[in-house]
């Protein structure tokens, strides 16, 4: 029966999540915060996060420095309209509890009781070798199975491990990112709080995935974890963060930073999907460095928010390396995603292939833009790149903006891309076997998303194909 | 064994603004197998995609029934439930939608009493792609995606068994079959006939009409049907073409 196993699974999953609906994740809890920072930003702000958490000395200089840059830095125009985002009304550290558990039992009761809301203890028992949970700033949680923490692997967050791992956190913070990148990226560097730090010893696999669900929970207030994952040579890891907010009328905003390391031979796979509600500002910078032999494979969900702007990069930094990134981003009414990935070719023999998906639906907007650059001396690299976008409605936009710059004379690259509608023939056809017009057109997005559906964890597989049905359901008439 | 008539009284059909069919009359019963033929452009397949409710085939005039109930401006899904099925002279693709979800969700929406298990569901599926000489693995393919001529009127006659329709219609479902896949799908309409079935195949050939023994032949020729009668029709056709059939 070995065909129908998985669909039948999802059609459990999908039957006992009938009755919920997106609005299920944006429930508001009112768990007061011990502690808050207030609203807006200056160099006291900087100071006191530091301060609350007993930072170094060199952490607390880079903040401030990442400070300056942040102030000195234009908003970016070239992208979606960030108007909305008003940096003088918004809190930049929430903290909601004393604790940082290492077991569900020790956490704050009405904070686990979001958590398991949002399903996450029995996902940690099914299938996560390790899990952290962080709540607005601050991280709440965290576990390591046994058999990897006596391997030496760390999976914490990144305040736990600056105090207790200072020199390793050191060698890599800000490495790949640092904050005279951009504006964002300059931001976090200020105020960063919580993230994972994640490595992973030379040889280890760790079979089953790790991974890390935020919360955001506060209004008007800002997210801005600050990521890092190590896999040392010959390593092999699969990390996966989640996200959702409630929804407000006032926006949020979450600018995370994802660093990731992958050493020579080692092999990192990054899943994220974020179902933000849409009234956050998503705008984190996740950049990748490959080194010899090393390979990435990014894959990227990108289905809430009111704006995205999100582009995964590759440097492949050694012979051999290699990066595959795979994206689906789905625009609903009044939300713009810009997104795409990038893969820059430092080396011989280096690889790259960038898949990206988009839906638009109703008036949402899809932008792809992303980048492949081929350094003289990337001698044999390669790379494809394919931009799928379909627009559900008469309103729905996309736009490609892909930024090729070839250096190398016997580097490979290639581009595809297509624009699609839901025909009126696909329909009919479905329908005349007793499909209702719902039933075929979410059968449709789904299908049309489905090289990357396989990539996905089957929890987020679940949540992906509820969220499609409820929003062509949604929509009535396609047209 | 309940009974099906689908009448069609008179239709008219247009194609973005051009006339098709031009008063077509025909009533199909449970149990009998009727054939459509007629020369290229006569509007025979513009027949099968009106009677599934296809959007851009514009009813201008007439009436289709199914026992009684008017279906003329019905949904497609609408008109499947009252027992309706085509199998399309041209299948589409739909990259991405696996078989499997698309029949199970299908056959939910036809018979939502029935509450079939997966397991059941799949062993009936598994039988008839037996029948079909169809590989097991095919279920998890994407409907028509990269199929060949012959696996797309397989797989809609795979629909057909499994959906268990109570008229069938089956436009040109000869043409991309070699001559052992037409013996396996002539001996599954002859099944299902044997269930009570009533179709109407659509044919420019008569080369399943061998296979199929009609008992009604109509012949449309302009959008008009210009002749009624039975096998011998058919065999002075295969002989003589259309030519000798006077409007």
């Amino acid at each position: 029966m070995e065909y129908y196993d998985k669909d039948e699974e999802i059609e459990r999953l999908t039957e006992s999540l009938k009755n919920s609906k997106k609005s299920d994740f944006e429930f508001y809890d009112t768990i007061e915060p011990i502690y808050s920072t207030g609203k807006g930003l200056n160099r006291k702000t900087v100071e006191e996060i530091s301060d609350i958490k007993k930072e170094p000395g060199w952490m607390r200089e880079s903040r401030l420095k990442a400070l300056d840059i942040f102030l000195s830095k234009p908003m970016p125009t070239w992208g979606p309209d960030l108007s909305g985002i008003n940096f003088d009304n918004l809190t930049y550290y929430t903290r909601p509890g004393e604790n940082k558990a290492k077991s569900w039992d020790d956490v704050d009761p009405k904070i686990k009781d979001t958590f398991t809301k949002l399903g996450i203890p029995a996902m940690e028992q099914k299938y996560l070798a390790g899990s952290v949970a962080q709540y607005d700033s601050e991280g709440v949680y965290g576990s390591l199975r046994k058999e990897w923490e006596s391997k030496g692997v760390i999976f914490t967050d990144l305040d736990t491990a600056v105090q207790k791992y200072p020199d390793l956190v050191k060698e890599y913070y800000c490495k790949a990112i640092p904050p005279s990148d951009n504006k964002f990226a300059a931001l976090n560097g200020a105020v960063w709080s919580g993230g994972s730090f994640l490595y992973v010893p030379k040889n280890v696999h760790i079979d089953l995935p790790l991974q890390t669900y935020f919360r955001m929970n506060g209004e008007q207030s800002g997210q801005f974890e600050h990521t890092i994952v190590i896999a040392d040579e010959g390593a092999s890891v699969h990390y996966i963060e989640g996200c959702t907010a409630p929804r407000y009328n006032t926006s949020s905003l979450h600018t995370a930073i994802v660093e990731i390391y992958a050493r020579k031979n080692s092999n990192v796979k990054y899943t994220s999907v974020q179902n933000w509600s849409d009234s956050v500002y998503n705008l984190p910078v996740k950049r990748a460095w490959v080194d010899e032999g090393a390979h990435m494979d990014w894959v990227t969900g990108e289905l809430g928010s009111k704006v995205t702007m999100i582009y995964p990069s590759s440097y492949l930094r050694g012979k051999g390396a290699s990066t595959s990134n795979l994206q689906i981003t789905l625009a609903t009414k009044g939300t713009f995603k810009d997104a795409g990935g990038k893969a820059i070719h430092l080396a011989p023999d280096t690889t790259s292939r960038i898949v990206s998906k988009s839906i638009s639906l109703d008036d949402g907007l899809t932008a792809y833009r992303g980048l492949v650059r081929m350094n003289e001396g990337a001698s044999r690299a390669k790379s494809h790149v394919q931009c799928d976008a379909l627009l559900i409605n008469n309103d729905s936009k996309n736009y490609t903006y892909p930024f090729d710059e070839i250096y190398e004379p016997t580097a490979e690259f290639s581009h595809e891309a297509t624009v699609g509608k839901i025909g009126t023939d696909e329909l009919t056809y479905m329908r005349s076997r007793g499909l209702s017009e719902d039933e075929a057109s979410s059968m449709i997005v789904l299908g049309f998303m489905d090289d990357i559906m396989k990539e996905i964890p089957m929890e987020f597989a679940v949540e992906m194909n509820r969220l499609v049905k409820l929003e062509m359901s949604k929509m009535g008439a396609v047209g | 064994m309940t009974n099906t008539v689908l009448e069609i009284k008179n239709l008219k059909v247009s194609v973005e603004g051009k006339e098709i069919l031009k008063g077509v009359d025909l009533t199909i019963k449970s149990g009998e197998i009727h054939a459509l033929m007629g020369p290229n452009g006569a509007g025979k397949s513009t027949l099968g995609q009106t009677l599934v409710g296809h959007p851009n085939y514009k009813i201008t005039g007439g009436k289709i029934l199914i026992n009684g109930r008017d279906l003329t401006n019905a949904y497609p899904e609408e008109r499947a439930k009252a027992g309706l099925f085509l199998a399309f002279q041209s299948p589409i693709a739909i990259p991405g939608v696996k078989i499997s979800t698309f029949l199970r969700t299908a056959y939910n929406d036809l018979y939502p009493n029935e509450k079939m298990s997966l397991r059941d569901f799949f062993n009936m599926v598994k039988t008839a792609m037996n029948d079909l000489e169809m590989n097991e693995s095919f279920i998890s393919r994407a409907i028509n995606d990269g199929f060949s001529g012959g696996e797309r009127k397989r797989f809609e006659v795979l629909q057909m068994i499994v959906l268990k329709p109570k008229i069938a219609i089956l436009d040109e479902i000869d043409s991309g079959l070699d001559v052992d896949a037409l013996k396996l799908v002539s001996a599954e309409i002859k099944k299902l006939h044997d269930q009570n079935i009533g179709f109407l195949v659509i044919t420019h050939y008569q080369r399943i009409l061998k296979d199929i023994i009609p008992e009604f032949v109509h012949v449309l020729k302009d959008g008009k049907i210009v002749m009624n009668g039975n096998k011998e029709v058919s065999d002075k056709i295969e002989e003589e073409g259309y030519e000798w059939i006077k409007e």
